[in-house]
């Protein structure tokens, strides 16, 4: 029998953008916070370089350069009001960050230190400009920190190691709970709110090569989509370009914020080649596509021929000792490659989703192109899609877009709470949850999770990377059938209660094959190219037929339908995208 | 001057040296799971690996291909979110920060040492968490809040930067005698952040701070075993943190 909760509001994630929105929420209404990992756990702590705001303390800048720069880097897919909105809020939300006790690098003069990340120019694309705030290079984990230590002081009632596994919803539509799966016990209970907040962060995990943790599996998009919630420009993923070769952890943008250089195997500094104004400092969709180029014309290094090189050595001792340490330590480590004299090989990785769950700028959970909201349904961060980042994210605006978004739909959820009812849970409310588990528990034999797993990633990483086609996809969706229906008869040896990691890393499977298939699908109708997608069968952007974004849903039979919504526009007319 | 080409040529020949193969790598992990004893068990496991792959990731093979059953915490591989703290060959470490090469070709791998295990290497964090939630861990200012950010010095910064790293992977406080022997010791972990708010210019609850470090659970539980410098995968000096806190209560706030 499942134990039965109730709250005004629930948060789903304890990253950064759902502490964020616990923190609001817990000020206001009974608020608990369900998280598969102990909160300092998230992968907010793994971002490394800054968090962006124009608060012009080292140059002049201003928050319509900033948001300029977020619809151009988003390759116009951005909506502009939202992108404006998170401009202008970000100087607040940084301020807030300081004052609750965030250790930002200092100015001489005391103030918040600014540096230069990838696409952050002065005057529309003049200039470089510094914006990007910073904690050595490891910002994310002063964010993720400063947040939790606040919810520590407000005393915020956390459920750890609780997988949310099923989304309830009342005959209405409107989101009344969630099922949750206890790991320490293997329990399941309900948790019954007035509003509920996704925060489950990505879904890198889907390919072989990635910036991202075990634990990215796209839980919360998955177990939404299952419940009828379209997903929203699913093919828009950002591979970051300086992934450490083979393992795909990150090294910040920050490196080449700082004055680091790209080069090919001839130690070329290609990206003059590529964005003659800001060179290295160009967005991440492009550099890494520059790099796919220079190894498809043989400069590739490494034994296949598929790095590039970050070169630090030229940089002062002292600012890759105080500014990047981080990521000088993890070339050391993982690949015994000294930076301070030696190029470290790196390719791209897969890093971010743009797409996710669909919301407006209140974090508001919205369907169809109508963008009617879900009841108590909200998003934010990586999981959601405002969209503020379009179809590439600048550095920096990640941290920015869980700050100011995570407040924003905490800010909302709070209201709800105070003006609707609780609302029904179905009669069974755990019915499916139990048959998915049991399902797999009661299997004696039959397919390795793993081997699915494995070839998931690779087939994503083969042909649903920095360069696609109709071709790559149309195969990439024909695995991914196959693999479903491998998925079906998977069966796993721990059939115990307690910390059944066996169990829960094959229910994340199945969630990370609803998103690779909503991805796939959804690129493949983009016959375009835009930003993180690039399609070499269909290498121009089309602003003619596809200046809007895509919206997947799940039919009952499994198959998926494709719906489209316009961008909201504003000030800024798609050009050319240079650099 | 050595050109680009020439750096790079010579970083391709010394990695060449560092990766000949797959290797052969035997793990002797300790069991337990209270559902099918109450005694813990040794298995061993035997894994072609590559040099360069992470113990998490070596793990991860043995669970994937050998026995689903066997259970641990993990989630960034790459050192920064603090899940997999391990005892490797008898020291703290987290296990995706060790690679084939430093321990190879036989390794013992346990749970931390002085929290309750739950299953294989999983052990029971609450207690550890609630140490650390004794200190206050957060900025304590009731001066008034200023319209945008309160002004601190690169050097008032620069004081309390070492730990400011805590990922709270609980390496440092499993490894220490005191913390073993003595239910009651709130342990290095919580005193580095505690450290890391008495030292920060901007906060004001150092008093109330330094009194419940001062108490018999606090820092003079301390016997600078640097066990915890020693099994930091951050590279905080904690035993240096934990004197100047002790310095503060004797000489500076008191």
């Amino acid at each position: 029998m499942a134990t039965t909760h109730t709250y005004d509001a629930l948060v789903i994630g304890a990253g950064g953008a759902g502490m964020r929105a616990a923190i609001e929420l817990s000020d206001q209404v009974r608020t608990a916070v369900i998280s598969k990992l102990y909160p300092t756990r998230s992968h907010t702590g793994a971002a490394q370089g800054g968090v962006c705001a124009a608060l012009g303390n080292t140059e002049e800048d201003h928050a319509e350069w900033h948001a300029f720069d977020t619809v151009k880097g988003g390759d116009y897919l951005t909506d502009q009001p939202a992108a404006q909105l998170m401009a202008e809020e970000a100087i607040d939300a940084i301020y807030q960050l300081e004052r609750w006790g965030l250790p930002f690098n200092r100015t001489p003069d005391g103030r918040i230190d600014q540096r230069r990340f990838g696409g952050h120019t002065a005057e529309h694309g003049e200039r470089p400009v510094r914006r990007a705030c910073y904690a050595a290079d490891r910002t994310g984990h002063m964010i993720l920190q400063t947040l939790y230590q606040q919810c520590v002081k407000r005393d915020v009632r956390f459920f750890n190691e609780f997988y949310c596994l099923d989304l309830l919803r009342d005959a209405h539509g409107a989101a009344t709970g969630v099922v949750a799966y206890e790991l320490a016990t293997g329990e399941l209970h309900i948790f019954r709110a007035k509003s509920i907040v996704f925060a489950t962060g990505g879904y890198g995990r889907m390919f072989s090569v990635t910036s991202n943790a075990h634990a990215l599996t796209g839980d919360g998009p998955a177990v939404a989509w299952r419940r009828g919630v379209p997903l929203e420009d699913m093919e828009m993923f950002q591979f970051h370009p300086t992934g450490l070769a083979k393992l795909g952890v990150l090294l910040s943008e920050a490196a080449r914020g700082e004055g680091g250089i790209v080069r090919n195997k001839d130690g070329e500094r290609f990206m003059e080649r590529y964005a003659p104004t800001i060179k290295d400092l160009a967005p991440r969709d492009m550099v890494s596509r520059a790099i796919y180029q220079e190894i498809k014309e043989g400069r590739g290094g490494g034994p296949n021929g598929d790095w590039a090189y970050l070169d630090i050595t030229h940089l002062d001792p002292k600012v890759i000792e105080e500014k990047l340490p981080d990521i000088t330590e993890f070339a050391r480590v993982y690949l015994k490659v000294e930076p301070t004299n030696e190029l470290v090989p790196i390719q791209p990785t897969a890093h971010y989703a743009m797409g996710g769950i669909p919301t407006d700028v209140d974090g508001r959970v919205v369907e169809g192109a109508a963008e009617t909201p879900i009841p108590g349904l909200y998003a934010a961060g990586e999981c959601a899609c405002v969209s503020v980042h379009g179809a590439n994210r600048l550095g920096t605006n990640s941290l920015l877009d869980l700050v100011v978004f995570g407040r924003r739909a905490g800010v909302d959820a709070a209201r709800h709470v105070k003006e609707a009812p609780l609302g029904d849970v179905p009669e069974r409310p755990t019915e499916r949850t139990l048959s998915m588990l049991n399902a797999v528990l009661e299997r004696a034999e039959g397919e390795n999770a793993a081997d699915i797993r494995k070839e998931l990633q690779a087939n994503m990483f083969d042909l649903a990377f920095v360069v696609r086609s109709e071709e790559s996809l149309s195969k990439m969706e024909t695995i991914i059938g196959e693999l479903q229906e491998r998925f079906g008869r998977v069966a796993i040896s721990d059939k115990g209660a307690l910390y059944n990691t066996d169990l829960m890393e094959t229910v994340e499977l199945g969630f990370l094959l609803d998103c690779a298939q909503a991805l796939v699908v959804s690129a493949r109708a983009r016959t375009e190219s835009r930003g993180g997608h690039y399609r070499d069968d269909h290498p121009l952007r089309d602003d003619a037929n596809w200046l809007k974004h895509t919206l997947a849903s799940r039919n009952d039979d499994g198959s998926i339908s494709l719906d489209f919504k316009p961008v909201k526009m504003g000030p800024y007319v798609p050009m050319e995208r240079k650099y | 001057m050595a050109t680009p080409a020439d750096v790079l040529q010579d970083s391709d020949a010394r990695r060449a040296g560092g990766a000949a193969g797959a290797v052969t790598l035997t793990l002797r992990i300790r069991r337990f799971n209270p559902e099918i004893s109450q005694d813990s068990w040794w298995d061993e496991f035997t894994v072609e690996a590559d040099p360069l792959d992470r113990l998490v990731e070596v793990l991860h093979q043995v669970k994937w291909y050998h026995d689903g059953t066997l259970s641990f915490r993990r989630s960034c591989a790459h050192g920064i979110c603090g899940s997999d703290a391990m005892l490797i060959n008898g020291r703290n470490a987290l296990a995706c920060k060790v690679l084939v090469d430093d321990v190879g070709p036989r390794v013992t791998i346990e749970p931390i040492r002085g929290l309750a295990v739950l299953k294989d290497l999983i052990v029971d964090m609450d207690p550890f968490l609630e140490g650390y939630r004794t200190v206050l861990p957060f900025l304590i200012n009731d001066s008034g809040e200023p319209d945008k950010e309160r002004l601190q010095s690169a050097e008032e910064r620069a004081r309390f930067d070492d730990t400011t790293k805590c990922i709270l992977c609980a390496a440092c406080t499993t490894s220490c005698p005191i913390f073993w022997g003595d239910e009651g010791y709130i342990g290095p972990a919580a005193i580095v952040n505690a450290h890391r708010f008495i030292f920060d210019s901007r906060d004001e609850g150092s008093r109330e701070r330094l009194k419940i470090l001062s108490e018999k659970t606090g820092v003079f539980r301390c016997r600078t075993t640097f066990n915890c410098t020693d099994a930091c995968p951050r590279g905080i000096q904690v035993t240096k943190a934990i004197q100047e806190v002790k310095r503060s209560i004797l000489f500076d706030r008191f």
